[in-house]
């Protein structure tokens, strides 16, 4: 059995995975929020959509760090989508420090981006989702997360306290009949991703979002690498001893 | 109060007692007077809809709120004043039944009117106008209290009693809680000698009998109600139990005054070697129709095998809190719930009307798993369901194809309509505002009026008010 969505909203659909989301959501013939930051973005996006002539989108100019303001933006969402079945947090942001530098601006806008938006922005949905027994929320997170890499403090970090919080969400609400899916891709062809150097089993993002959205429509609350041979990866990864780990150029 | 409402208040998911309905919502838990007015102003700043929620004892409906904004009453909680003298208590809309026998049983005050459960609170009694297994007799919650002030939607206090602002009294008094926040009564409880009552079980083989005992009985009995087995059809259509309570004096039962510590009240620990808080999942096998046909045959067996045939004395929480008695009871139920339907026929329709009922269940297949039985009277409150009557509550668990029972329930509504009876909003959730509006009549037109007096901007509301037609319809939800 495969769910159909016909009501979404995506949380950071202005590039990347959250785009290519949106679209192929609306390929499928649902009507779509697009939130973001960037207005332009989001109307292209909108754009693409309508001229495909299935579903429908609409814009939602929204900065998740502004937690005050998403209570009263996802409620005026599902009123003027008429429900909700879907909701993909997307939003995502990627500073490497250099080596030797110690950055806590750019570390806490990684948490608060990748954390504390999903947690403004999925607490709204758990409720609304537990209340109508039914429901789906995505999380996009990062094979990042699965461990403390030297390389990239703030984001491994972000990305593990992401996939521990959806963790916790599912096991609330898996009772309730609300699945929550996290999916943890290794290296996605997107803006965020151009200025890193290695980019190993890297695929498109359009890709990326087929496996996720194939991921959620397939029912259940997986926690799911994406594309799925990174679990094995990870499996590697975390067996790693922290001494030698810390020695690899990870 | 930082920051909006709508921004930063937490949501909850509350459900209805049956678990059958549920809301999400804002919640917020104003702990005095000034908390409370201000959190009304915000609200109405941010065109909240606003509802009241206590210990969510309602079965159904009342106390929901999709999308809007859930006031908990129980950050109000204090007793203000209680007379050891003459049982007057003075209470904040947080107050649960269960603190006002603790507080004036130990000087010999039993509350006049208390449900089958000893946790709802005084707002929500007030919004319900409760009534008892001694409705009959004591009438309901409403009769006991002599004052009690209102908040309304512009935040001001109104001091109520009958003499004064009769009219706004005997609203509010049922009124759903949708006139305002109840901020305090004042009530009277009940002298009573003896920490006991005396109960008497009496078998009753069909319908007709079980009326034929309460008449003969009302005249001397404190206390009536009736249990039904609901599966019985045939001749034993209606069969069930009597049990009548009634107070002892001092004379009657010498060792009662020792009776009155709350310590001396308490619901046994365990039951049948089970521990109380784990009872419901024993339940839980047998919440089906074969399971509850077998329990429902058990007990009304059971009175001839036992000694408990007899009278026998019993405390008052053991007697009145029969709900209480197993804790998270209606986790049994599973996660689709029940539903609670009390039919209210009056006493010329009653006989027929109430054994038509069984009937119709049974011929549906949707068979109640517990009824029970009271006697009603007529009172003053605008929108009580008091009538010169009977009343019979059902518990439906909710079957996997729920239209089974939806068409069931619709055709008991049709018969309380056709009989002239009532319907309580505290146990229903499945009334539609053409069926309410013609059970209340004019009466709910001068509510409205009142309403919208009070509240011309629509601020207090609920799942049930848009329901029934008590509001207008939610506008983004």
């Amino acid at each position: 059995m495969s769910l159909r969505f016909q009501r979404a909203i995506v949380v950071g659909a202005s590039s990347g995975i959250g785009a290519e989301i949106a679209r192929q959501l609306a390929a499928d013939g649902a009507s779509v929020a697009l939130v973001g930051r960037r207005a332009a973005e989001l109307e292209a996006v909108a754009g693409t959509i309508r001229t495909a002539g299935k579903g429908t989108a609409f814009v939602a100019v929204h900065d998740v760090t502004q937690y005050d303001t998403a209570p009263p933006l996802f409620e005026k969402l599902v009123a003027d989508l008429g429900g909700l079945d879907l909701i993909v947090y997307a939003a995502g942001n990627l500073f490497v420090p250099a080596e030797s530098e110690y950055d806590f601006a750019k570390d806490r806008a990684m948490v608060e981006v990748q954390v504390i938006g999903a947690m403004s922005w999925l607490n709204l949905a758990g409720a609304h989702f537990e209340a109508q027994r039914a429901g789906t929320i995505v999380g996009i997170s990062s094979i990042a997360g699965e461990r403390g890499r030297r390389t990239m403090p703030g984001y491994t970090t972000a990305k593990a306290g992401l996939t521990t919080w959806l963790e916790a969400l599912r096991n609330r609400l898996t009772r309730y009949g609300v699945n929550v899916v996290t999916v943890k891709p290794g290296f996605v062809d997107t803006a965020m991703t151009q200025h890193l150097v290695k980019k190993p089993m890297m695929i498109p993002a359009p890709k990326a979002a087929q496996l996720i959205l194939a991921t959620a429509r397939a029912g259940g609350s997986p926690s799911a690498f994406i594309p799925g041979q990174w679990a094995l990866v990870a499996l590697i990864v975390r067996s790693i001893p922290s001494f030698l780990f810390r020695k690899l150029d990870l | 109060m930082s920051g909006s409402l709508r921004s930063s208040a937490p949501w909850r998911v509350l459900d209805g007692f049956g678990s059958s309905l549920r809301a999400a919502s804002r919640c917020v838990t104003p702990r005095s007077l000034e908390e409370l007015a201000s959190v009304l102003a915000q609200a109405r700043e941010e065109r909240f809809e606003v509802s009241f929620r206590g210990n969510g004892r309602s079965y159904g409906d009342a106390s929901l709120n999709q999308g809007g904004l859930a006031i908990d009453n129980r950050g109000m909680d204090r007793m203000l004043a209680f007379d050891p003298e003459t049982g007057v208590i003075e209470a904040e809309p947080g107050v649960t039944i269960e603190q006002l026998w603790r507080t004036g049983l130990p000087h010999g005050y039993w509350p006049h009117v208390v449900p089958g459960t000893m946790f709802p609170t005084m707002g929500g009694c007030v919004a319900m106008n409760i009534h008892g297994k001694n409705c009959f007799k004591a009438g309901p919650f409403g009769d006991h209290i002599s004052e009690m002030d209102l908040m309304i939607a512009d935040g001001t206090v109104r001091t109520l009693t009958r003499e004064r602002e009769g009219e706004l009294f005997r609203a509010t008094m049922a009124g759903l809680g949708l006139l305002g926040a109840v901020t305090r009564v004042k009530l009277q409880m009940k002298k009573v000698e003896s920490g006991r009552l005396r109960v008497r079980p009496i078998r009753t083989r069909t319908m007709d009998e079980m009326f034929d005992v309460f008449v003969e009985r009302m005249p001397s009995a404190d206390y009536l109600v009736g249990w039904i087995d609901c599966f019985a059809g045939g001749a034993g259509l209606g069969r069930g139990l009597v049990h009548q309570a009634d107070y002892l004096s001092a004379a009657d039962d010498p060792q009662g005054v020792g009776r009155l510590q709350p310590d001396e009240q308490g619901l046994p620990p365990s039951i049948l070697g089970v521990p109380r808080s784990v009872v419901w999942r024993f339940m839980k096998p047998f919440t089906n129709d074969l399971g509850m046909r077998l329990v429902n045959t058990a007990k009304y067996h059971l009175p001839e095998t036992f000694a408990r045939s007899g009278v026998f004395l019993e405390s008052h929480v053991a007697f009145a809190f029969l709900l209480d008695y197993v804790p998270d009871w209606r986790n049994a139920y599973g996660d689709a719930g029940f539903i609670q339907y009390q039919l209210f026929l009056p006493d010329d329709a009653a006989r027929k009307g109430m054994a038509d009922a069984l009937r119709l269940c049974q011929k549906h297949g949707v068979v109640s798993y517990l009824g029970v039985f009271k006697r009603h009277r007529p009172d003053e409150y605008l929108m009580s369901h008091g009538l010169d009557g009977w009343s019979l509550a059902l518990d439906f668990a909710v079957p996997s194809d729920p239209n089974r029972l939806w068409k069931l329930t619709r055709e008991l509504t049709a018969l309380v309509l056709d009989a002239g009876g009532t319907f309580y909003p505290a146990k229903d959730q499945v009334i539609d505002a053409a069926s309410f509006a013609k059970a209340f009549g004019p009466r709910l037109t001068r509510f409205l009026e009142i309403k919208s007096s009070l509240d011309p901007d629509g601020l207090f509301s609920s799942d049930l008010a848009r329901r029934l037609g008590l509001v207008a319809p939610a506008i983004t939800r």
